[in-house]
């Protein structure tokens, strides 16, 4: 009989395929490995973005009609369905809206040091206009909703246009405790 | 009172073969903001549901849905996906309003197959996998979550062909199709290659068109065999586009003071997917057809009428699906073209458009661009390719490659 395997849930109790037994063809199974590839044009307003990115400047586009600071920027308003209007340079710090500690890696094995992931409210764009980042320099007992945090950037010469030129955040010096 | 479905606006792109400027959200932002303009409408207040055609492998996302709202107006509204050809949403929102559910519905679909570099892998992947892709080449590079690396106890499981890396281009399957229409209906190659020739003809009327030509059946004779008996101008090119629709209920229409084309009947269609079973003459169409054509009241589908456009993404597409819709006996389309009665003085204009061979294969689009030159043509504002009294038109869609699957939309001219 098949034991409960910790992680699955309680009313679905089974033995799992392991590889080997898809390996040594224990069970039916066909395979494919198709070639997936995309380039994708990013367009107008990410393509501002990220070359801010690169020059470490955090870009916002606003939307007069709705006065909304728009982060991640974008050319048209989703709330007005008007063209967006500026763009303007946000700080480089905001706020934790939430995050979660995140213990296991995409194929759920355990990580043996936790990873911090969670959203960010930039300071200067609108509530809840922001990043999705990982957060480091602090430790998973002190980070908490509404922390002060600030972007670390990669140096100038290893920067690419990329939203991993922000390699995470770092509780903002005076703001980092509960 | 029986509900009436109306098509009350239409806004697309421009069509080419790579957009490098714009992102995919803004082709679609673009082409629905055209729409909901010619409509009158504010997206925000008076559409009610929003519909999207798309493929996620297409698109390169995984539930794709949930990227659409921002730039269709659809955000925290009734918003769905239909992974299909473009006309397919048609029929969803011609279902939507025909209940009663909702009054004002908008359709958008788009390519931007430019984002895509390996298209035939992609299509591959649409082939079934035990039956029929170990066929089209090998598999060399299996990998599962956490798998070992493969010992020469447990090796690395190799099927299909064992010329690595070696993988056919799906688009045989059409060179397969076209051999078998060839000689059953008794089609020639040339005629086949008169549809081209005829298409690129009037993508020069067309200003959405990207692919126009002047060229002869020589031209087209004399290009490459790719999948024989299918050569490289047989074949529609690639292009990026977005298309948007906006439907609504007769009596809104009215209100919003708007010349409404009727969306009359519908129908779609399914084969089965297994490639060495299935039909090889588009049942799939002519049983779409059947059932726009019973909705619509249409008997004589060809002296009823005025305009078609059928799916020419293949050349001999066109003449296939003609005949499927009962719009030419089998064999007979070639004929018909060769004799001029596909022109726009003929007795059956087709792709006056251009279709796909002029304009660009747009992928989920295609039904949509069909769609949108009888609409276009219906309100009469087809410049220099507009068909005289065009009143009913019927816009024909295939999925494409490896599918057996189809729509058909039948419109008529306000007041029918
Ligand atoms: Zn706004």
């Amino acid at each position: 009989m098949a034991k409960k395997i910790e992680g699955s849930p309680g009313y679905a109790p089974g033995t799992r395929v392991s590889t080997k037994d898809i390996v040594q063809k224990k069970i039916s199974y066909s395979w494919w490995e198709p070639e997936v590839q995309y380039s994708w044009s990013m367009g107008q307003a990410m393509s501002k973005f990220i070359m801010g990115l690169k020059d470490g400047k955090i870009l916002g586009r606003t939307c007069i009609k709705c006065d909304r600071v728009l982060v991640p920027p974008r050319m048209f308003c989703e709330y007005c369905y008007g063209p967006t209007d500026n763009w303007i340079e946000l700080k480089d710090t905001g706020s934790i809206e939430t995050y979660s500690i995140s213990y296991l890696d995409s194929d759920a094995r355990r990580i043996k040091d936790p990873i911090l992931i969670g959203v960010i409210s930039i300071d200067g764009a609108s509530p809840q206009h922001g990043f999705m980042h990982y957060f480091g320099e602090m430790t998973k007992e002190e980070i908490h909703i509404g922390m002060k945090v600030k972007a670390v950037w990669k140096a100038p010469k290893d920067r690419e246009g990329a939203i991993t030129d922000i390699k995470y955040f770092k509780p903002l010096k005076g703001g980092g405790k509960k | 009172m029986s509900r009436r479905v109306c098509v009350i606006g239409i806004g697309h792109t421009d069509f080419n073969s790579i957009t490098p400027d714009v992102e995919w959200k803004e082709l679609m932002y673009e082409s629905c903001q055209k729409a909901y303009v010619d409509a009158g409408v504010d997206p925000r207040k008076d559409i009610d549901s929003f519909i999207t055609c798309a493929e996620d492998y297409l698109e390169g996302f995984s539930i794709f849905d949930e990227f659409v709202p921002d730039q269709i107006g659809a955000v925290l509204r009734p918003c769905c996906t239909v992974c299909g050809d473009g006309l397919y949403g048609l029929g969803t929102a011609y279902m939507q309003i025909k209940t009663g559910l909702m009054d004002v519905v908008s359709v958008e679909s788009h390519s931007k197959i430019s984002d895509l570099l390996t298209l035939g892998d992609i299509l591959l992947h649409a082939f079934d996998p035990v039956f029929e892709r170990p066929v089209t080449g090998p598999v060399e590079r299996p990998r599962y979550g956490g798998s070992p690396e493969y010992t020469k106890e447990d090796p690395k499981p190799l099927v299909g062909s064992t010329k690595e890396k070696q993988r056919v281009h799906p688009y045989f399957l059409a060179g397969m199709e076209m051999q078998d229409y060839l000689r059953t209906s008794g089609t020639t190659e040339e005629e086949c290659a008169e549809v081209v020739v005829k298409n690129k003809m009037n993508a020069f009327f067309n200003p959405l068109a990207d692919y126009e030509a002047k060229i002869s059946i020589d031209n087209v004779m004399g290009s490459e065999y790719l999948f024989s008996p299918l050569k490289r101008l047989d074949i529609s090119p690639n292009v990026d586009g977005a298309i948007t629709f906006v439907l609504a209920e007769e009596k809104t229409a009215k209100e919003l003071g708007v010349d409404p084309i009727y969306l009359s009947g519908f129908g779609w269609s399914s084969e089965t997917p297994w490639l060495s079973t299935r039909g090889m003459s588009a049942d799939y169409a002519t049983k779409s057809s059947q059932m726009a054509y019973k909705m619509a009241g249409i008997t004589n589908p060809r002296k009823q009428l005025d305009i078609v456009e059928v799916d020419d993404r293949f050349s001999y597409k066109e003449l296939q699906h003609l005949e499927a819709i009962g719009l030419a006996r089998p064999g007979e389309a070639g004929q018909m073209l060769m004799e001029g009665e596909l022109a726009k003085d003929g007795a059956i204009p087709t792709n006056m458009s251009g279709g796909s061979l002029g304009i660009g294969n747009c992928f989920e689009a295609t039904g949509m661009q069909k769609a949108l030159e009888i609409i276009t043509q219906l309100r009469g504002h087809a410049a220099k390719r507009q068909v005289a009294d065009a009143e009913v038109g019927l816009a024909q869609a295939w999925r494409g490659i490896p599918s057996g699957s189809g729509a058909v939309a039948v419109f008529e001219r306000g007041g029918a």
